[in-house]
């Protein structure tokens, strides 16, 4: 089981993650698939550090990631308070004031 | 004497000062008069009283000169003293197209600055006593005050159109001052005064054109406006031609004649005297100063200036005029009524015999220069005595209404009658000097240089004169002898304030001796008054030498008349002698005879004057109504400016605005076509393009529908295209 095997992982999970980003209707799906994003870059930098390289560096990366993607959940949660607050509803479709 | 002699440094600035000093007067009058204490009388009189004692300081050193034989004739120029003016410093200095403006003194400006000074103080102090209560009283001393700057400048003027400038202020001057009640709407009279500035100003202004176009003329061929060179130019033009005066010269006879015309305007000659009768509207002391001092003597004095410059052709219709209208004024100021009415014909009547002298050219032109300054002391003290009287009667004018006012007026009564013997040619009173040279000039051109002018005026002027007297003693007899003949103006009669009879004895003594005094002489021995002696180069035998006008035209060579170089001086001097005994017999016998006239008709009353107008029947009525001129001037010129404005009217709104209606329609069609062009081509390119960009706008704005997910959509979509660009490429 080579390299091709933990590509494949990261790549279905980023399609996963970007189909839930454009097609779910619950934005908290949305930032789901964000996440699921995320991690596809992390398996890929992890397994890329454990095959090529010879350090550290991809492994750390991950971390860093890690730590970002929970900085960016808590700024993305309050995010989406505010649009329910504002808009009284979770759906991405119904919240479209860019059009104006 | 050394003081007397004429020192070119300093006397230049002294003549300098005499114009300016009214000059200031009216400036600081015009702006501050009326916050002045008594609204500034005091400071323009006292200025002009300086003014006329330095003037007279000047005269003074004309007469010296005179006295020693000397010659007098002073030009600025001549010592450096001159001012630039429409100066071109690109151009040499000498050009015709500078002007240099100078001080030009000589006897004849003398004599004339003498009668300014002098008349010109004595009005203003009349005015301070004339002009109470008056509710524009500093406008006008503001106004005759600048009336004799004019004068002033024009007299000491060395060139032409300095002359000519200056005598347009004087129209307006004479406008303003003639029509000074017409601002005062309590003023019973104030719409005869606008009548009467309007027709002054619109009458002068014809002569005056005339004057402008002679100007141009001698311009145009001698380039030069100084009195000096155009005298010189004139004679170098003659003397070079072999025709003299004709063929090509001929131009200057009908360039004389535009500045006669000028004289004509100016000083009310035939026909444009119509202005001057009218012109007793304004108060008594602009008449004095209209009549006596400035104004109408300027066209004389212009007449003086120019003499060399007459052609014999021109010379002949100055004498005509001048002889007519003498005799012509005479004969209505007969029939007048009003005390200033008379003294408005006699004007005009004394202004035709110095016209008429200056044509008969030579003596003459002496003579007319004379009676100038004679008249000019004598009618100013008449015009003030008829203002004293009028003042005394409560603004009554009407000689019929006066009568034995002599008792309650006596100090103008002997003024008036001085000026009055001085007018009618008395001996030893100053107007029978003048008038009988004038005489006796006319005698001598009959003799020298006849022609049909000058025999009309040898028979015209003593005629004229004759009734001088007559009139001039109906005058006196009817205001001052007999008895009241209205008892309100007998009960108001009273002398005048101070100012008035000072002013008035002023002018007296001036009519009683500006004529005769001879200088360092014995009075009855001498051949010839002090006039002569400045004119004329004095013989060894005590005549004067007749045959060169020197002391007036220096260095040039008359050849309009008589006074040829190289006439026989003793052949001259018997003629003169001839006329000389002749003018004076005439003169005395017509001077009485008119004197006797007026006693028999209006002081003893043994011929009633009814009776004579009756018989004369439409002759007196004729006269009465003064020809018709008037009503003459009123049906052709005024009527026909009328018509003729009526009809430049009708000229102006079909043919002018036809025209101009016309190229407002062709623009207007040309704009239609140009609007249509705009509309549809300009209008169209731009809305064009606008409604390209509407259409784009309105296929992208669909891409936009404000959804993140199809924001992320496309850009996942892009990246994954790029991605795929990019494998494939690679």
């Amino acid at each position: 089981m080579g390299l091709d095997a933990y590509i494949a992982v990261s790549a279905a999970l980023f399609v996963i993650g970007v189909v839930a980003i454009v097609a779910r209707r619950n934005i908290l799906y949305v930032l789901f698939g964000i996440e699921m994003i995320l991690n596809a870059a992390n398996i890929n930098f992890v397994a890329f550090n454990r095959f090529n390289g010879d350090g550290l560096e991809g492994r750390m990366f991950a971390i860093f990631v890690i730590i970002l993607a929970a900085a960016e959940a808590a700024v993305a949660l309050a995010i989406v308070l505010n649009v329910y607050h504002l808009f009284s509803t979770t759906k991405p479709g119904d919240v479209d004031l860019l059009r104006e | 004497m050394e003081f007397l002699e004429f020192d070119p440094t300093s006397d230049f600035k002294i003549l300098l000062a005499i114009p300016l000093i009214p000059l200031v007067g009216y400036v600081i009058q015009i702006f501050f008069g009326r916050f002045l204490p008594r609204k500034g009388d005091w400071l323009l009189t006292g200025g002009l009283f300086v003014t006329m004692c330095l003037i007279l300081y000047m005269v003074a050193k004309a007469i010296y000169a005179a006295y020693e034989g000397e010659p007098f004739f002073h030009e600025s120029v001549d010592h450096g003293i001159s001012w630039a003016w429409f100066f071109q410093s690109a151009l040499p200095a000498d050009s015709s197209l500078n002007l240099n403006a100078g001080i030009l003194f000589d006897p004849i400006g003398a004599g004339m600055l003498a009668v300014v000074g002098v008349v010109s103080f004595c009005v203003h102090l009349f005015s301070i006593g004339y002009m109470k209560g008056d509710r524009r009283y500093h406008i006008f001393f503001a106004n005759i005050s600048l009336f004799t700057t004019a004068m002033l400048i024009l007299v000491l003027s060395d060139n032409i159109l300095f002359l000519f400038i200056f005598w347009e202020v004087m129209g307006l001057m004479s406008y303003l001052l003639i029509g000074h009640f017409s601002h005062d709407p309590d003023h019973p009279r104030q719409l005869f005064a606008t009548k009467a500035c309007k027709k002054a100003f619109m009458t002068t202004r014809i002569g005056d054109v005339l004057l402008l176009i002679g100007i141009i003329l001698f311009y145009n061929h001698f380039h030069t406006f100084n009195f000096t060179e155009l005298w010189a130019a004139t004679t170098e033009a003659v003397k070079s031609n072999p025709e003299g005066w004709g063929g090509e010269n001929s131009w200057m006879t009908w360039a004389g004649l535009c500045i006669l015309g000028g004289t004509i305007g100016k000083s009310a000659q035939f026909p444009l005297h119509i202005w001057l009768p009218d012109a007793m509207e304004g108060p008594t002391g602009v008449s004095a100063m209209i009549h006596a001092a400035t104004m109408v003597s300027a066209g004389v004095f212009l007449l003086g200036r120019c003499y060399p410059l007459f052609s014999p052709d021109a010379l002949v219709y100055v004498t005509a005029f001048g002889a007519f209208t003498a005799i012509f004024a005479a004969t209505i100021g007969m029939t007048v009524y009003d005390i200033k009415g008379v003294l408005a014909y006699s004007t005009i009547s004394q202004l035709g015999f110095m016209v008429a002298a200056v044509g008969c050219g030579g003596l003459g032109v002496v003579a007319g220069m004379f009676h100038m300054v004679t008249h000019g002391f004598f009618k100013g003290g008449l015009f003030l005595c008829s203002g004293a009287v009028i003042h005394g009667c409560h603004h009554e004018q009407d000689m019929r209404k006066m009568g034995g006012l002599w008792r309650k007026m006596p100090i103008t009564f002997v003024c008036m009658t001085i000026c009055t013997l001085a007018i009618a040619g008395i001996p030893l009173f100053a107007g029978f000097y003048s008038k009988d040279k004038i005489i006796q000039a006319a005698m001598m051109a009959g003799e020298m240089t006849p022609s049909w002018a000058v025999t009309f005026a040898s028979w015209a002027l003593p005629a004229a004169a004759a009734i001088t007297a007559f009139y001039m003693f109906r005058l006196i007899f009817m205001t001052f002898a007999g008895k009241t003949r209205d008892h309100h103006v007998e009960e108001h009669a009273q002398e005048p304030p101070w100012t008035i009879t000072t002013s008035i004895s002023i002018l007296a003594v001036a009519a009683l001796f500006s004529g005769h005094f001879y200088l360092g002489g014995d009075l009855l021995a001498s051949h010839g008054t002090w006039f002569d002696q400045v004119a004329f180069e004095q013989l060894a035998d005590g005549h004067s030498n007749y045959t060169s006008l020197a002391a007036f035209y220096p260095g040039i060579e008359l050849q309009s008349s008589y006074v040829m170089a190289g006439a026989d001086v003793a052949h001259v001097g018997e003629v003169a002698h001839h006329a000389h005994g002749s003018a004076l017999t005439t003169s005395l016998i017509v001077a009485m005879a008119g004197i006797l006239l007026a006693a028999i008709i209006y002081l003893w009353r043994l011929i009633d004057p009814a009776k004579i107008t009756g018989a004369l029947g439409p002759v007196y009525r004729t006269v009465y109504h003064k020809y018709y001129i008037d009503e003459f001037a009123e049906a052709t010129f005024i009527k026909g400016s009328v018509a003729m404005s009526k009809l430049l009217k009708w000229f102006d709104e079909n043919i002018i605005d036809g025209l101009v209606n016309l190229v407002g329609r062709v623009n207007k069609t040309a704009g239609f076509f140009a609007a249509w062009f705009d509309k549809t081509f300009v209008d169209g390119a731009v809305n064009g393009a606008a409604a390209l960009s509407q259409a784009f706008g309105a296929a992208f704005r669909t891409l936009q529908t404000g959804r993140i997910q199809q924001y992320a959509s496309f850009a996942i979509g892009g990246a994954l295209i790029a991605a795929v660009w990019l494998i494939l490429s690679s």
